[in-house]
């Protein structure tokens, strides 16, 4: 059975887009990850145009976001505060991110770009789950783990504008949160991701916040940052497809349930290195594909 | 079958009604329907193309879609990843191209009126915006476009047939893939005699999303800022009601 889909100006078949859905919604839900840097390069593989591709995951993320930042609100695992911070920066991330969008389309080099984000980010992210998944796994066969400190003290807390956040049990300077809020919203914007990938381990690493609120607070914000994105790329390239997006999320929500079950019965380093692995294998493959010689030298630039 | 030759058999009766008729045309030809509708199921269309001509000829069928400028990209390795280095812009690029003959292109006519008439890809005036390169570099631009929009299944690769019954009526299908660029597309229909170009006559045919489909697009396009908050509107209510479905569970 196929759809046209209106903005994408093609036509797929329902049951591809509802089962990509499905799949991508049953990682995110084992691995508790947005699932967006799955889907976009899925997307895009698909033959759908990749600016379509980013701005309409911005928007299925809005949904995935809403119903997993209900779930953990009700377990009191949102740091409210820290979300407005972080998403005041998100916000102004964003916003630059999709004017730098348009700009790199105008240009030809947003593929480019996309494809490069991807290969960086999901390249250090991935290596660096990966080996913190592997030296967990090795120290709890050998020893039991040393009881780690609450925060270390760096040069991070020398900085101005000091704000206090009582969710997190953190007391620490506002242009922290502000900045990382910032970077991940550029790349939202660029990358039709949430961010979430990125957002939690600065979370953890940088300022030091307990894993229990990172998630839903994480979440919280990604909610804002990528329904700016949503609205500012319908407004200034109507690249969002709210058919494909409504296909897409129908069968995110499924999976994601399926996903979050099966999800409960698996460790949770095994888990981080699984989900290493994955990262590293969308990331190997985009970079693959930038260096092998292209099968055309010439492609069709945006025709409006 | 049977119902593929009344609707064949009907029209054609009118054609013949017409053209006997007194008119002094030598080429009559009309399309089955006039408008081509992308709806919510669209996966292409083909539309039948039938006609009749006055005494011995071949007949070339071209169908055109609306013009539009193209930009295209050349890559270029840099640090061993291919990168667009180089971009230009043809001004008039038909956004459709598609042709069917009564017989193989070079039999019916010499390469110049072939040329003339824009018979065949490789014969199509895509001019560059200024002559900003050499004549063997735009060609070799000129070729790269033709093969991106023969690879998006735009432009055709090869002839198809236009089938004659009897020495007068003739008829041929022109398909349009589910990519279809929508607008205004020309349909010219040739008859050509002893390599020569004896009458021609070009029918329109229109290609729009309709429906739900032309709802959504146009609303997207005219109205950005309430397309924005509405999509975000369902994407929130969507999260809740999943919530909501799930939460029980």
């Amino acid at each position: 059975m196929q759809i046209y889909l209106p903005i994408a100006e093609m036509s797929v078949n329902v049951f591809l887009l509802l089962g990509m859905g499905g799949g991508v919604g049953f990682l995110s839900g084992l691995f508790g990850v947005g699932g967006g840097f799955l889907m976009t390069p899925l997307l895009i593989f698909i033959g759908v145009p990749p600016a379509v591709a980013v701005g309409t995951e911005a928007n299925q993320i809005v949904a995935s976001s809403v119903s997993g930042v209900l779930a953990h609100w009700r377990r009191g695992n949102v740091d409210f505060k820290m979300g407005f911070v972080l998403l005041l920066g998100g916000f102004a991330g964003s916003t630059l991110g999709v004017v730098l969008f348009s700009f790199l389309r105008e240009l030809g080099q947003i593929d480019l770009v996309i494809s490069l984000s991807y290969v960086v980010f999901l390249g250090i992210i991935g290596a660096l789950m990966f080996l913190e998944g592997l030296r967990t796994m090795r120290r709890r066969k050998t020893a039991a783990t040393q009881r780690r400190k609450l925060h270390q003290h760096t040069w991070i807390h020398g900085l101005p504008l000091k704000m206090r956040f009582r969710r997190s049990k953190l007391y620490i300077s506002a242009l922290m949160p502000l900045s990382i809020g910032f970077l991940v919203g550029v790349l939202s914007a660029i990358m039709g991701v949430g961010g979430g990938f990125i957002m939690v381990p600065a979370m953890i690493y940088l300022l030091g916040m307990p894993t229990s609120v990172v998630i839903g607070t994480s979440l919280f914000q990604i909610i804002f940052v990528t329904a700016n994105v949503t609205f500012l790329q319908a407004y200034a390239n109507q690249t969002v497809d709210v058919v494909l997006a409504l296909m897409l999320l129908t069968g995110a929500v499924i999976g994601a349930q399926f996903g979050a079950r099966a999800g409960a019965r698996l460790q949770g380093e095994e888990l981080r290195v699984l989900l290493a692995l994955m990262v590293l294998a969308v990331c190997a493959k985009l970079f693959y594909d930038l260096l092998i010689t292209p099968a055309d030298l010439y492609s069709l630039g945006i025709t409006r | 079958m049977s119902r593929r030759l009344v609707r064949f058999v009907v029209p054609m009766v009118m054609v013949l009604t017409l053209s006997a008729s007194g008119r002094a045309d030598t080429l009559v030809a009309d399309l089955s329907q006039h408008l081509v509708g992308i709806t919510t199921g669209f996966a292409g269309a083909e539309v039948l193309l039938f006609g009749a001509v006055e005494g011995h000829g071949d007949v070339v069928v071209i169908t055109r879609g609306p013009e539009r400028p193209a930009v295209m990209h050349r890559k270029s390795r840099i640090l061993g990843v291919w990168v667009n280095t180089a971009s230009l812009t043809f001004d008039r690029v038909p956004s459709f191209y598609g042709i069917a003959s009564s017989r193989p292109l070079e039999e019916i006519a010499p390469a110049t009126v072939l040329a003339r008439h824009e018979m065949g890809v490789e014969h199509l005036r895509l001019e560059l915006a200024r002559a900003k390169a050499s004549p063997n570099v735009a060609a070799e631009w000129r070729d790269g476009l033709v093969r991106n929009f023969q690879r998006a299944g735009l432009y055709t690769t090869s002839v198809r047939n236009v089938t004659f019954l009897g020495n007068r009526l003739f008829r041929t299908r022109i398909s349009l893939p589910a990519n279809v660029p929508t607008g205004t597309y020309q349909v010219q229909v040739f008859l050509i005699v002893d390599g020569r170009v004896v009458s021609a006559q070009t029918t329109p045919l229109s290609v729009s999303k309709v429906g739900g489909e032309a709802v959504v697009f146009d609303f997207a396009y005219k109205q950005p800022a309430i397309y924005g908050l509405i999509a975000i509107a369902l994407a929130l209510m969507a999260g809740w009601l999943a919530h909501l479905a799930f939460r029980k569970a």
